[in-house]
């Protein structure tokens, strides 16, 4: 059964650099990499040692605990590197790519023909597996978990977001065997959210064998975990899915064709990008194929994701594994003489403290300055504005800090994941890291109640 | 003021750990981000943030309450004028009564900031924790709550109190369990009854300046207490010069301006809604405390009037909810995020009660008229508890939906 939901809570953050709708291709990456940081939770066990030659769809690494959940190599080429930091953690599997691209062929078929087990097995066996997350934990999914939905966001409310609508245009046949090949996991409905009252691409709006909800409202609606929780919650001892719409795509061209096929189009974007657009690429290339001679002059800071939940990725940094989003954004290392008594017309606040509320079409061209210094809490009920959920986030944060695992199942640690309170981080007059205290806090409930 | 910036730089390698002054870094540290907001730059999470800091929140509410603090000066003067029967004109006067209110109130200001702050950065050196900005709102509240003829000593006394009981021993802004202002004012009011209650510290009034006839001293508080069974408040209540108002609607008028005896801030209702106003727009206020305030006192007011067991019972809500300090503790005590409820039912109940029970209090205490800091501190230690019971509404809400589920 569709649904139609207005969410009412939360906010959006107008940022100077929207992408115009324009693809172009990015330079030809000089290596690509896989980070196992990308996945949380993952110890991974390396399959390649440095220097040997793989094919796209070759597997790099699985997973220590579950040697059947493969990552794999999203090109052909040499593993020129393995980076390791502190305790030999590995953070980087770097492939230089040939210039004749090999693939490994995959015995696929068209999705609906199989069965759940045969698709989740090339899923496993092609390194596509990892595209799906699981609800609780925010982690990738568990191959034999049996989850009661699977979610797909048709729109990213991000600040900067990239429009969905528009990447995905004339994608339709593999759109639409992604969802059948999805539709094969789960005993309950493939759910596709997408913005109401926005004119939807045929690639959604024609979609079978999915139902459709359409969410309004700021961000975060555009957020699965907000959208399960309105839809279909996550209690005990349940399991849902996500799947990025790009990656259904992928899914789906898969199916298709055999062969291994990441390419992807991210949005650039970002007040220091000096033509933002859309760039067609793959997934874990090198940043510096994207921005190379894009950007503004300055300290920059250059995030793979939004500006809410990305990671700062640096220059010589690679694309994350789910990320369809580069934005570029100053830094703010300057001190500002008495900057909480200056009227400061150039800053955004969701508070009227400040004169952005005059402006609301104003785009802005945020710095990373904390704007502040971290206190304990003071103010009450700035998080419950911005979380379009029935708990109490504030409380479920304290339960965390306090380590209280039972308090946090009680209080709602399975609906939650850190993007979902990014807004919150964003917002908070004490500066609390609230995507830290709860990416903890899911580790701390992961270990305690599986 | 790169000058400036540099003088802070070329001070912190000796605050820094393995300088000099190690010791006293989070004291430099406060100093340095009031001066200048710090070029900290984002790590994990968030990207950007919000420019909104806790240094703006409590700059904002001290911006509210100016409007009571000025007021406050010049109606110090007017009442002592009002006693001694010179310039007794509203109008008469302005600057002659705002001076000689400034002497009496700035001091008792100049204290409780001197020696708060003084105890905040001791503890934040001691205990190694940055120099928190909640004290810049309860100075400034602590001398509102408190009569003009306070002695210096006694706010200085008061002021250690609250911040060391009141919040220093909970671990700082934030960790309070009662609101620290109204701390220090129950601690003088338990302490040094006869200072903080009466009719002789609340106009100031000087040895060689004979009063007027029929000067009493009192507030509308304890006239309406000690009005005499039968009479009607409003025409028997009278100014400080012992001058009748007449009518009721004349004795509301006078309150809500506030040229009426009372400390030294919550007179003006007028006054307090500018600020009251300011905080809503802005929301650094809780507009359900105020309303739900406002609705629980007025809901008591009406229950008293219908009783009208006696005249102070039966004083006009209007009247009753414009005097003593009901809407100064609706607007500045009763909202403060630490010790109010931190959830928005929670926040319905609360100040519901607080308002309730204040007029309440104020109407049965047989000592003293008053008792809006009784309620809205009783509320505060009451707080987690109605929180507690609304987090598990919303807990067994979950659960319940769980089991439909499936």
């Amino acid at each position: 059964m569709s649904k139609n939901v207005k969410i009412r809570r939360g906010a959006n953050i107008k940022l100077a650099g929207k992408a115009d709708q324009v693809k172009s291709d990015s330079n030809t990456p000089s290596s690509f990499a896989i980070k196992p940081p990308d996945f949380h939770g993952l110890t991974p066990k390396m399959l390649v040692k440095e220097g040997e030659e793989v094919k796209a769809g070759s597997p790099l690494f699985h997973d220590k605990y579950n040697d059947k959940v493969l990552f794999t190599s999203p090109v052909s080429g040499e593993v020129a590197s393995i980076v390791r930091g502190a305790k030999r953690k590995i953070l980087e599997v770097r492939i230089v790519p040939d210039s004749e691209q090999k693939y490994v062929s995959f015995d696929t078929a068209n999705a609906g023909s199989m069965s759940g087990e045969q698709v989740t097995g090339l899923l496993l066996k092609s390194g596509l597996w990892p595209l799906i997350k699981q609800r609780p934990y925010d982690v990738v999914a568990k191959p034999e978990s049996k989850p009661k939905a699977i979610f797909i966001s048709a729109f990213d409310s991000a600040p900067l977001g990239p429009d969905y609508d528009f990447i995905l245009h004339g994608e339709d046949g593999a759109f639409q065997e992604g969802i059948n090949a999805l539709a094969k996991l789960t005993s309950g409905a493939v759910h596709l959210n997408v913005r109401s009252g926005a004119s939807t691409d045929p690639v959604f709006a024609n979609a079978k064998n999915v139902t459709r909800n359409s969410f309004a409202g700021p961000h975060p609606a555009g957020n699965v975990g907000i959208q399960m929780h309105h839809i279909s919650p996550v209690n005990k001892g349940e399991t849902v899915w996500s799947v990025n719409v790009q990656a259904v795509a992928m899914i789906g061209k898969f199916f298709q064709t055999g062969k291994l096929d990441l390419s992807k189009t991210i949005a650039l974007a970002g007040s220091e990008v000096q033509k933002p657009r859309y760039i067609k690429t793959k997934v874990g290339a090198s940043v510096q194929s994207i921005v190379e001679g894009q950007l503004n002059d300055g300290d920059l800071r250059i995030i793979s994701g939004n500006v809410l939940t990305g990671t700062s990725v640096g220059a010589d940094g690679y694309l994350g594994f789910y990320d369809d989003l580069i934005t570029v954004i100053p830094e703010g290392h300057d001190p500002q003489f008495m900057g909480w008594l200056a009227p400061n017309f150039h800053k955004f606040s969701l508070s009227k403290a400040y004169f952005s509320w005059l402006m609301p079409n104003k785009k802005y061209r945020l710095n990373t300055n904390m704007n502040g210094e971290d206190r304990a809490y003071v103010v009450s009920g700035q998080y419950e504005d911005l979380l379009p959920m029935d708990l109490y986030p504030v409380h479920l944060i304290k339960s965390i800090m306090t380590n209280d695992v039972e308090r946090m199942e009680q209080l709602g640690i399975y609906e939650i994941a850190p993007e979902d309170m990014a807004l919150c981080e964003f917002a908070c007059t004490s500066k609390t890291q609230v995507q830290k205290i709860v990416r903890d806090g899911l580790d701390v409930a992961m270990k305690e109640l599986g | 003021m790169k000058f400036l910036l540099n003088i802070f730089d070329n001070l912190r390698p000796n605050f820094e750990k393995g300088g000099k002054f190690e010791k006293y870094y989070k004291g430099f540290e406060a100093i340095e981000t009031f001066a200048f907001t710090p070029g900290h730059v984002t790590h994990d999470g968030t990207h950007v943030k919000d420019a909104i800091d806790l240094k703006r929140t409590m700059f904002f509410v001290i911006i509210a309450l100016v409007p009571c603090l000025l007021f406050g000066m010049w109606n110090t003067g007017h009442q002592h004028f009002l006693a001694i029967g010179e310039m007794t004109g509203l109008t008469e006067g302005f600057m002659d009564k705002f001076i000689f209110g400034a002497i009496r109130v700035l001091p008792i200001v100049v204290v409780s900031y001197g020696v708060g702050l003084g105890i905040e950065f001791l503890f934040a050196i001691i205990k190694n924790h940055s120099v928190n900005e909640g004290y810049l709102v309860s100075g400034m509240l602590i001398p509102l709550v408190l009569p003009s003829e306070i002695p210096l000593w006694m706010v200085a006394v008061a002021t250690i109190f609250a911040v060391v009981i009141g919040k220093e021993v909970f671990g700082g802004t934030g960790m309070n369990i009662l609101n620290p202002a109204l701390t220090a004012r129950a601690f003088l009011f338990f302490a040094y009854p006869t200072k903080m209650s009466g009719n002789m510290v609340w106009i100031p009034t000087e040895a060689d300046k004979a009063t007027v006839d029929g000067y009493t001293g009192e507030t509308l508080l304890s006239q309406a207490y000690n009005a005499a069974p039968g009479s009607d408040f409003g025409t028997v209540a009278y100014d400080s010069a012992g001058q009748q108002f007449g009518s009721i609607a004349d004795t509301m008028w006078a309150s809500f301006w506030g040229w009426i005896p009372g400390s030294i801030g919550e007179t003006s209702v007028f006054a307090i809604l500018l600020g009251a106003a300011f905080l809503l727009f802005t929301g650094i206020g809780s507009w359900r405390i105020m309303l739900s305030f406002l609705i629980g006192g007025a809901a008591m007011s009406f229950i008293f009037n219908a009783w009208g067991a006696n005249t102070f019972m039966s004083v006009h809500p209007l009247q009753q909810l414009m005097m003593g300090s009901f809407m100064f503790g609706m607007v500045f005590m009763a909202t403060d995020p630490v010790s109010a409820a931190q959830t928005n039912m929670g926040k319905w109940i609360y100040g519901f009660f607080a308002g309730f029970l204040g007029i309440m209090i104020r109407v049965f205490n047989p000592a003293y008229p008053e008792g809006i800091m009784m309620a809205i501190l009783f509320m505060n230690v009451m707080a987690p508890l109605i929180d507690h019971y609304v987090v598990e509404a919303n807990v067994k809400r979950r659960l319940k939906r769980a089991t439909v589920a499936a």
